[in-house]
């Protein structure tokens, strides 16, 4: 791997013991993909909220904050993806004080790096969204694939620690999705139907996921009559990502880099797997339960919009959750200011519901919480949020947006053919 | 040298280490398939579900799912409870970046499925410098 004279530098220690640090992970990174060299980006997004990290990670950043301001800085603008806590609410939700500590630990550390804490997944739509061709270190799944897809931007899944090499070196290394080859399709996918809502655009994210086979396979899927709007493809493109490991799709005729078949695929245009409404509604009818019992409604992964929170208040105004129900919301805290300021909160709040501002579900200690108030049944409208929670001994479901809002008032499942 | 076999794939992070294999053919991610402070694989539809990955040579198919393994494979070797290696038909980015910060031995690109060759309890040598499996029977 060629590093030039001041990527040597920094991996010789000549700026510090941080730099030394973050140069040699991008070089065991770098030589694990056969990088030839690095590339430099613009801008970093940080995924490390407390659960990941843990007591160790929060060491080691802390480690880091006290070196001499010189030595740690960032050195392009970086932000942070949602944090654990959310400090107006931690104590309703259940979750401790030693979680809440760490919080502040890792927060303190970050800042004294010069991360700006947007404490976002969705940047992309609340913060600065990359342009077509700029090379971006992006540390979340469904920030990346939308960033790649939607964007036409270049980033490979920079982990935690990638991403924080990246923001103190300005580099990382060239292999994977900043390489023209690799953004080529490899898989087609035609799809029959049009998803009727959220819900079923992140089924359909969830079906193309759960067909890929590597982190090198990059899906295209015809058939698709746009516009689609940022939400939607948000969805999908976040579904996709966690049911598989993918960080790029094409869309003919939607996505920046798929004008055409010839603009994706080299040579003929390989047979399709078809995709049908049968198919979107057989994933969704596999979470289904027995039984109408609920315990929790969370609309989060990805945070939502402005317009998504919008849209929920508007499901929720003038009406009352069930007592033996909880709904929550997850935002950014810029559009949790905005809701605040446009009324949004307050009928969401209104109605019993609560707008956590800076957090994402399973980024918050969710077994912990889920044990704390006894959740076990949640409902939601997001494919990606569904999927991980089947590891964390939550029973998911997945439906519509005002299906679930329906079944928060009813106090019981109440599903869109109900 | 009966009873040895030798399966080269691409070079890694980490030290030469030998254990027991736990293998299967289902795929990885540290966040959603695994109980970190029991040690076991917690997701239910896993194959290995409720099975300690604790000191073993971790075998399965591809990378899944989120960022956070990046951070959390060096927990999980600083908290002792953790496989001695993680061996994948593919690797992500992820889990090289993860293996990298924590020093967790990482191989993957083999040119047989990996998950079909070394059957669980079977004793393996793992070195990720040369990027080989060696399988003593």
């Amino acid at each position: 791997m060629k590093l030039d004279d001041h990527q040597q530098a920094m991996l010789a220690g000549a700026e510090g013991p941080a730099r030394r640090a973050a140069m040699e992970q991008i070089v065991k990174v770098g030589r694990f993909f056969d990088a030839d060299d690095c590339v430099a980006i613009s801008q970093v997004h940080l995924m490390a909220d407390p659960e990941a990290l843990g007591p160790s990670g929060v060491d080691y950043l802390e480690s880091l904050a006290v070196m001499p301001l010189a030595e740690r800085r960032v050195r392009v603008p970086s932000i942070t993806d949602p944090r654990g806590v959310d400090f107006a609410a931690y104590k309703r939700l259940g979750q401790t004080d030693a979680m809440a500590d760490l919080e502040r630990r890792a927060t303190a550390a970050f800042e004294a790096l010069g991360f700006m804490m947007t404490n976002t997944c969705i940047n992309y739509q609340s913060v600065i969204p990359p342009v077509l061709g700029e090379h971006i270190a992006f540390g979340d799944t469904g920030s990346s694939i939308y960033a790649n897809s939607v964007l036409g931007a270049r980033t490979n899944f920079e982990g935690g620690p990638s991403a924080l090499a990246a923001a103190l070196t300005g580099y990382t290394p060239r292999y994977g999705y900043h390489l023209d080859a690799r953004r080529r399709g490899t898989t087609h996918f035609e799809i029959t139907t049009h998803p009727k809502d959220l819900a079923e655009w992140g089924a359909l994210g969830g079906l193309v996921g759960r067909a890929m086979r590597s982190y090198w396979e990059v899906p295209v899927l015809s058939g698709i009559a746009g516009p689609v709007t940022s939400d939607e493809i948000k969805q999908f493109g976040a579904a996709l990502a966690s049911f598989g490991s993918t960080p790029l799709f094409h869309m003919i005729g939607i996505t920046p880099e798929a004008p055409n078949f010839a603009a994706v695929f080299d040579g003929p245009v390989p047979a399709a797997t078809k995709i049908g409404r049968a198919d979107i509604d057989r994933l969704m009818d596999s979470y289904r339960p027995k039984d109408d019992k609920l315990d929790v409604v969370v609309f989060a992964a990805p945070q939502l919009s402005l317009f998504e929170m919008r849209t929920l208040a508007d499901h929720l105004n003038g009406r009352r959750i069930n007592p033996n129900v909880a709904l929550l919301a997850t935002t950014s805290p810029d559009i949790k200011s905005a809701c605040d300021r446009m009324g949004i909160t307050g009928s969401i709040e209104d109605a019993g519901g609560m707008v956590l501002s800076g957090v994402c579900f399973y980024q918050m200690y969710a077994r912990d919480i889920g044990e704390a108030n006894g959740w076990k049944r949640l409902m939601s409208n997001s494919a990606k949020l569904v999927n991980i929670l089947g590891g964390y001994g939550y029973e998911p479901i997945l439906d519509s947006m005002s299906a679930c809002v329906e079944s928060a008032i009813a106090g019981r499942i109440v599903g869109a053919k109900s | 040298m009966s009873g040895t076999r030798v399966y080269i794939g691409h070079p890694g992070p980490g030290v030469k280490v030998t254990a027991e294999a736990l293998v299967a053919a289902d795929n990885f991610s540290a966040r959603y398939d695994l109980d970190l402070t029991k040690g076991i694989v917690s997701r239910p539809q896993h194959k290995l579900a409720g099975q300690s990955y604790v000191g073993k040579i971790l075998i399965l198919n591809i990378a899944k799912g989120g960022v956070a393994s990046a951070w959390m494979l060096r927990d999980m070797v600083l908290s002792g409870r953790t496989p001695k290696a993680l061996i994948l038909n593919f690797a992500n980015p992820i889990m090289a970046q993860g293996a990298a910060f924590a020093d967790l031995p990482l191989i993957d690109r083999f040119d047989v499925d990996i998950t079909a060759a070394i059957k669980s309890g079977e004793t393996v040598t793992v070195d990720p410098a040369a990027g080989t499996l060696t399988v003593t029977t």
